[in-house]
């Protein structure tokens, strides 16, 4: 925008400058596709890790232990994702051993892992300025599978550690004590189950809305962006 | 020459057009406009009325003379519907009553919150009962207020808010409620010396509230004088005026730290904390449209606490 320009356009709006739209700089676009990257590339381990793991054993009992330390690292390390996926590993199945061989858990961290490798593919692409349309015809379409798939998952893992966290009193405080408080982790997790009914609809029909949003326009886009 | 204005009404996000009136005295006020929007629309009641002048702008005060608009001689203006509106002093009403008889129900330990055997005994702490004086006190205090001392602005609050608003004042009472009535409550930790501190803590925070409502009911009733902001006055509980603009709130802040200190319950200071949270945020923004409003607005003055925030 030459400089005459921009002075007619103030001038125009009085003392209100013009908005602008501006892009991440070089360093910050930088960070965000090293970022991206690591991220792709962290789901991929734990994808690979999964695979491996189930030619290796022939089964996919056990399949947990084999991707738990890189599952922890990416998942706590990304701390701009959704609080339920940090609590689900966290709080639910680090925290309770015996859920760790449930075949609930391989269901939802199949579906995380699929996701995530799909979105921060998208991520870095979009970055570059160049995002094939399949990636993000698959990223708006694998979820009508996954986020069910996932959803569910999560569900059966809570569910599969309701008895132990009973049994053990895990997490929680009980009265008499000096502070006159008390918390049921047992109550409190089937709480969190009864919110996924309002709130797993909510998004999936948001996501829905979104697909149709930006699969309908294709029309009008080559396929750099 | 005819002296009378025409008005249009649009809808504020379709911009179609909802009302044409023609022949409106220039005199009128927008709660006239109001009233004939009503007749042509019933079930929009003026209550549930916004008009503005701009689709995005705040809207028009029902006081407001058409003449005295930046209109010409046709008016344009935006309309947006509300949603059901309850009066204030409802809105007030029902989340004030809901804590004070919930407590209530857990302090006689009514069947079914408590083991059976606990039914309608009593705790052996004298401060359970003190708590319980305290509480009720409070709520009885914001009641009577509601009805003789408050002077709202608008008129009314939308439906949704006040299902919100109820939910998390009986929701908070019946938890601390529960905690500090549960036969195992644990007193605290320095005995009678910490709850009647606590005490007369609560009592001075009581009456200085009592007192900065009276001002501000004061002060608005005196149309007189046109508008002013509060000041401190003979009142030494008022005299908190001259470090903040929200002296009500302050107060508020330090019965409920009092509370907390008296019963030493875990749940009594996470609403203290909140409502500490929302009451700087209500604190700020007033504070923000005094010193807008006022050239001569005290500068030493900050929002709720004293030369803090």
């Amino acid at each position: 925008m030459s400089a005459a320009a921009q002075g007619t356009s103030k001038a125009a709006h009085g003392d209100v400058a013009p908005k602008k739209k501006k892009g991440p700089g070089a360093l910050a676009t930088a960070y965000l596709v090293i970022y991206n990257v690591v991220m792709t590339a962290g789901w991929l381990v734990i994808a690979v890790g999964l695979v491996r793991a189930y030619v290796a054993r022939g089964s996919y009992h056990g399949l947990y232990y084999s991707i738990e330390k890189p599952l922890k690292f990416f998942q706590t390390g990304a701390l701009l994702e959704v609080l339920s996926r940090v609590f689900l590993t966290w709080a639910v199945t680090h925290s309770v051993r015996e859920v760790q061989s449930e075949d609930s858990v391989l269901l939802f961290v199949t579906a995380w892992t699929v996701t995530e490798i799909i979105r921060y593919s998208f991520y870095t692409f979009s970055l570059l300025n160049h995002l094939p349309y399949l990636i993000k015809w698959a990223r708006y379409t694998f979820f009508i599978l996954l986020y069910p798939m996932g959803v569910t998952g999560e569900l059966l893992t809570i569910y599969a550690a309701l008895p132990y966290v009973q049994k053990t009193g895990l997490y929680s405080v009980t009265l008499p004590n000096k502070y006159n408080f008390s918390f049921d982790y047992y109550t409190f997790l089937i709480l969190i189950m009864i919110s996924y009914i309002p709130l797993f609809p909510q998004l999936y029909f948001h996501m829905l809305r979104q697909r149709k949003k930006v699969l309908g326009r294709t029309e009008d886009y080559s396929k750099v962006e | 020459m005819d002296l009378h204005l025409k008005v249009e009404v649009l809808d504020a996000k379709t911009r179609e057009q909802l009302c044409f009136l023609d022949k409106v005295e220039p005199h009128s006020t927008i709660g006239d406009i109001k009233s004939l929007f009503y007749k042509l629309y019933p079930r929009w009641y003026p209550a549930r009325q916004s008009l503005t002048l701009d689709p995005k702008g705040k809207f028009l005060r029902d006081e407001e003379i058409l003449q005295s608009l930046p209109v010409g001689t046709t008016a344009t203006m935006y309309f947006k519907d509300l949603g059901p509106q309850l009066g204030w002093t409802t809105v007030f009403f029902a989340e004030n009553i809901g804590p004070l008889l919930i407590y209530l129900l857990f302090y006689f330990r009514v069947p079914y919150i408590y083991s059976d055997r606990c039914a309608f005994t009593s705790s052996p702490h004298k401060v359970v009962t003190m708590a319980c004086v305290c509480h009720t006190f409070h709520y009885l205090k914001r009641l009577i207020e509601t009805i003789f001392v408050h002077r709202f602005s608008h008129g009314s609050m939308p439906l949704r808010t006040i299902v919100k608003n109820c939910l998390y004042y009986w929701g908070f009472s019946a938890w601390l409620a529960y905690y500090i009535n549960h036969p195992l409550y644990t007193p605290p930790s320095y005995g009678e010396v910490q709850v009647h501190y606590a005490m007369v803590i609560f009592a001075i925070c009581e009456m200085g509230n009592f007192s900065i409502h009276l001002s501000l009911s004061h002060l608005r009733g005196d149309r007189s004088r046109g508008r002013r902001f509060p000041a401190p006055s003979k009142n030494p509980f008022t005299w908190l005026f001259f470090f903040v603009s929200c002296p009500n709130h302050t107060y508020e802040v330090g019965t409920w730290v009092s509370f907390s200190i008296m019963t030493q319950c875990l749940p009594v200071a996470v609403f203290t904390v909140l409502g500490f949270i929302q009451m700087t945020v209500w604190a700020k923004g007033k504070h923000r449209a005094y010193v807008r409003e006022f050239k001569d607005y005290p500068a030493v003055r900050v929002a709720i606490i004293p030369l803090i925030l």
